[in-house]
């Protein structure tokens, strides 16, 4: 079943790269000066940092898993179902990062959910 | 009051270029990759994935596509420099149903009433996710308590 691993792929590692990126850019502080000599020193800045070759190396297999499947189903079929990283950065925001996540948030996550279901079932 | 409006007209502006350039990137990496083949079928050694890798990273569509999606990141990216991120994902969560829509336009994709339904129900759940308070790790009490006032 390659179709249920690279959606895994794409949902976990693309999520996990997501929120190593994060962290990396947190270390780093907010950016004030858009001018493009600073953006440039940001991001040397910001590949010194581990966790953000961390979170590129995770992104880049989450982003090789797409075009995999995009290889035999449709795109009208793969990017609703990769709504599902919604509800993994829910859960990693959870359990990993010890955000707050309110009931709404958990609502609108369960209609993602209920979403993806219908599209699955409705693919055959 | 002028540049208020021009700070609105821009933020739509962007959110226009996002839903548009977001679903087209994927479309074009849908429809590069279909030519490439079935990957699963076709890469049984070592040899047969570099060739299908060179045969990815020498696909023009896949680089307009690439492209595409990062004009999506860009424009993601400066929108969020002054809009709140609980204005501008609500927005993208429209990209869900502009991927179906162009795909059978653009694609010839058929998308059943079951996937439309699917799609629509996503949207509402990443609509309301969007309209969640984006931050709530910094002092979690006095958070709770901000919340609590609102």
């Amino acid at each position: 079943m390659f179709e249920v691993l690279f959606f895994a792929l794409i949902v976990v590692a693309g999520t996990a790269g997501e929120l190593c990126v994060s962290r990396a850019m947190k270390a780093i502080g907010e950016v004030h000066d858009f001018r493009p000599a600073s953006l440039i020193k940001v991001l040397l800045r910001a590949l010194r940092i581990k966790w953000m070759w961390i979170g590129v190396g995770l992104m880049t297999i989450g982003f090789f898993s797409l075009l995999a499947i995009l290889s035999f189903d449709n795109v009208s079929f793969v990017v609703p179902v990769t709504a599902l990283g919604y509800v993994a950065g829910a859960l990693g925001g959870r359990f990993f990062l010890g955000e707050q996540v309110n009931w709404r948030r958990w609502a609108g996550i369960l209609l993602v959910c209920a979403g993806v279901t219908l599209v699955v079932i409705g693919k055959g | 009051m002028t540049s208020h409006k021009r700070l609105h007209l821009k933020t739509y502006l962007l959110i226009l270029v996002m839903i548009i350039a977001g679903p087209l990137g994927n479309l074009m990496l849908g429809k590069g990759m279909k030519s490439i083949g079935k990957i699963t079928t076709k890469i049984s050694s070592p040899g047969e994935l570099v060739d299908v890798l060179a045969r990815i990273l020498s696909s023009g569509t896949i680089w307009l596509g690439i492209a595409s999606l990062l004009t999506f990141f860009v424009a993601y990216m400066l929108v969020l420099s002054w809009a709140d991120y609980s204005y501008v994902q609500p927005a993208s969560a429209i990209a869900y149903g502009v991927v179906a829509l162009l795909a059978t336009l653009l694609l010839g994709e058929a998308v059943s009433p079951l996937r439309w339904a699917g799609i629509a129900v996503i949207c509402v759940g990443v609509f309301v996710v969007g309209h969640t308070n984006p931050r709530t790790t910094e002092n979690p009490r006095s958070c709770s308590k901000s919340s609590s006032l609102r």
